[in-house]
């Protein structure tokens, strides 16, 4: 571990440096643009300073979007419709939601195509092939038609959630409750162990290392549901609205700032995860 | 109301018919593997068309089945523009420059102990990140064509084939590259013959990953501005416009679109790594 945090810094550095450069270099054009209508020669420290620090840049400089960041998250209120924070939260609670549904339906059909041959034989196939559809495709749709029955707000966007991270639970979840080797499962039939007692001392704690890949799996994948579903609301609220709105208006600042927080909420809900997975592995005694 | 009832009488025969099947002999033979989810699929789209017909569900919520086949049939010209447009030009366009451009790096990152070490916890950390989100930006700077889309396909397919390579490439034991050595095998010799192969299972595991992160790059980068042609651009103006058989037709080319290009993935992975255990049939 800590031998791998100097080249990571290098390569963040590097990114940095590679950013830095590439504002300077794509917003030179319009800074030399403006100094050519205004009939004035620049110096290049002169052209340089200026890409810094423009209104609409074409790529805003890492400094701008940690000003805009600091701004939207620590000086607004929090329920201030310009906050960071206040975005966020919309779209978090959507994913989180979502992310509940889906799990939970999940493992309940996993622990059904387990148990029951026709249904494995017949939802089984589905479950995988629905994994190379591109499912974010139908949530405009689903906005929509739920908003004209009039369910509007955060069960629309859950409901996107809960679709994209329902199969990976399904499919690793499956994989988890069926790992017990044969000897394990011939020794509960040794001792006369009724179906649901195989299922909740046997299958159910070998399948925790399974659940928990599929479920990092899935909260990343329905926080980029709960972000997409927020796209064709009109842009109300949420780090989604915060993207389109910010296209629209050609608010570069706005885009990246949005964007650096729907990676810092991925990055920190993968982590929470990952967090509890070692915690109850540990616990279970699985992994020390 | 009586085609409700008939799709819910076929549906609960249907389930019978599975489960007689599932149970039978028949289910360990190929026709039974091949049978059981058919039916369940035929049952789930029998139920669909009658329960929306049977309870007038307005076609503005859920039009049935066989109206969007009658769409997708009257427009197939408009769906393919759309498909051409997106899924050729766009994703297809974006898979192999990403696909090529990460499996340089993963080669140029291999080389160096340094760079691997720093990169790759950068990219699966950004693997795992929405980067569906910069749409917006690269659609501002490579305007509204294909090229865009292409870009934001880029960005998509980077990082997993990324991370999956390298993890590849380091893949082949110790002993066996010994061997290579005691052949005094140069690097590219060992690279070739011994690394790239033993690499092959987890680069096709990058590759499939990608095929579907492509088309929804596509699509979800049409979102936000497009010419007037393109699936993503249908699927958004249908919307506005409430006709959704449209949109489910639109649909339906992408899930074809989308389980065809990994079904060519998966076939070229059994083509290629016929040797490994995941992919041997196994002999009864």
């Amino acid at each position: 571990m800590r031998q791998s945090i100097l080249p990571v810094l290098t390569v963040v550095l590097i990114i940095l440096g590679i950013w830095y450069l590439a504002a300077a270099w794509m917003n030179a054009t319009w800074t030399l643009q403006q100094a050519e209508r205004a009939e004035q020669t620049l110096t290049t420290v002169e052209v340089l300073q200026d890409t810094m620090q423009q209104d609409r840049p074409k790529l805003p400089a890492p400094h701008q979007v940690a000003v805009e960041l600091w701004e939207t998250t620590a000086e607004k209120k929090i329920t201030s419709k310009r906050s960071l924070v206040y975005h966020g939260w919309i779209t978090l609670s959507a994913t989180l939601l979502g992310f509940a549904i889906g799990t939970g339906l999940g493992i309940l059909l996993a622990v059904g195509i387990v148990h029951n041959r026709a249904m494995d034989m017949s939802v089984m196939p589905w479950a995988i092939a629905s994994q190379t559809i591109p499912i974010l495709a139908i949530a405009p749709m689903i906005i929509v038609v739920l908003n004209s029955v009039g369910v509007t707000g955060l069960l629309p966007k859950a409901f996107i959630s809960a679709y994209l991270s329902f199969f990976p639970v399904v499919v690793g979840m499956v994989k988890g409750l069926r790992s017990p080797a044969p000897m394990q499962l011939d020794l509960m039939r040794t001792y006369s162990a009724s179906q649901s007692q195989v299922f909740w001392n046997l299958r159910l704690p070998a399948s925790v290392p399974f659940l928990f890949t599929s479920l990092k799996v899935g909260i990343a994948a329905s926080l980029v549901g709960a972000i997409v579903g927020e796209l064709p609301t009109g842009a109300v609220a949420g780090l989604g609205a915060r993207l389109l709105a910010g296209s629209y208006y050609g608010q570069t600042i706005q885009i990246w700032s949005a964007l650096i927080a729907a990676a810092v909420l991925a990055a920190s809900l993968v982590g929470i995860v990952s967090l509890l997975e070692r915690l109850t592995l540990h616990k279970m005694g699985m992994r020390t | 109301m009586i085609l409700a009832f008939g799709a819910i009488l076929f549906w609960v025969l249907a389930w019978w018919a599975n489960i007689r099947l599932a149970n039978s002999t028949l289910a360990d033979t190929r026709f039974g593997m091949a049978a059981v989810p058919i039916l369940f699929g035929v049952t789930l789209l029998v139920l669909w068309e009658g329960l929306v017909r049977g309870l007038s569900v307005p076609g503005v919520i859920l039009p049935p089945p066989s109206m969007i086949a009658a769409r997708f049939a009257a427009s197939t010209s408009i769906l393919w523009a759309d498909f051409r447009q997106t899924f050729i030009k766009g994703a297809l366009s974006g898979y192999v420059i990403g696909v090529g451009a990460a499996f340089a790096m993963a080669i140029a990152v291999d080389r160096y102990e340094f760079l691997r070490r720093g990169l790759l916890p950068v990219g699966s950390f950004i693997a795992a990140l929405p980067v569906i989100g910069t749409a917006p930006i690269l659609v501002m700077w490579f305007g509204f064509d294909w090229q865009s889309k292409a870009a934001v396909v880029v960005v998509m397919v980077f990082f997993p084939v990324l991370v999956n390579t390298v993890q590849g490439l380091t893949s082949a034991e110790r002993i066996q590259r010994d061997l290579m050595t005691t052949y005094a095998a140069g690097y590219w010799q060992t690279l070739w013959k011994l690394r790239l192969p033993s690499a092959l299972p987890f680069i096709f595991n990058g590759l499939k990953i990608a095929t579907t992160l492509a088309l929804i790059g596509a699509i979800v980068a049409e979102f936000f501005g497009s010419p007037i042609v393109g699936m993503g651009f249908r699927i958004s103006t249908s919307v506005g416009q409430l006709a959704l058989d449209m949109v489910w037709a639109e649909i339906a080319v992408a899930a074809l679109a989308g389980s065809a290009f990994y079904g060519l993935v998966a076939l070229a992975e059994r083509l290629l790594t016929f040797w490994h255990p995941s992919q041997r049939r196994q002999k009864t």
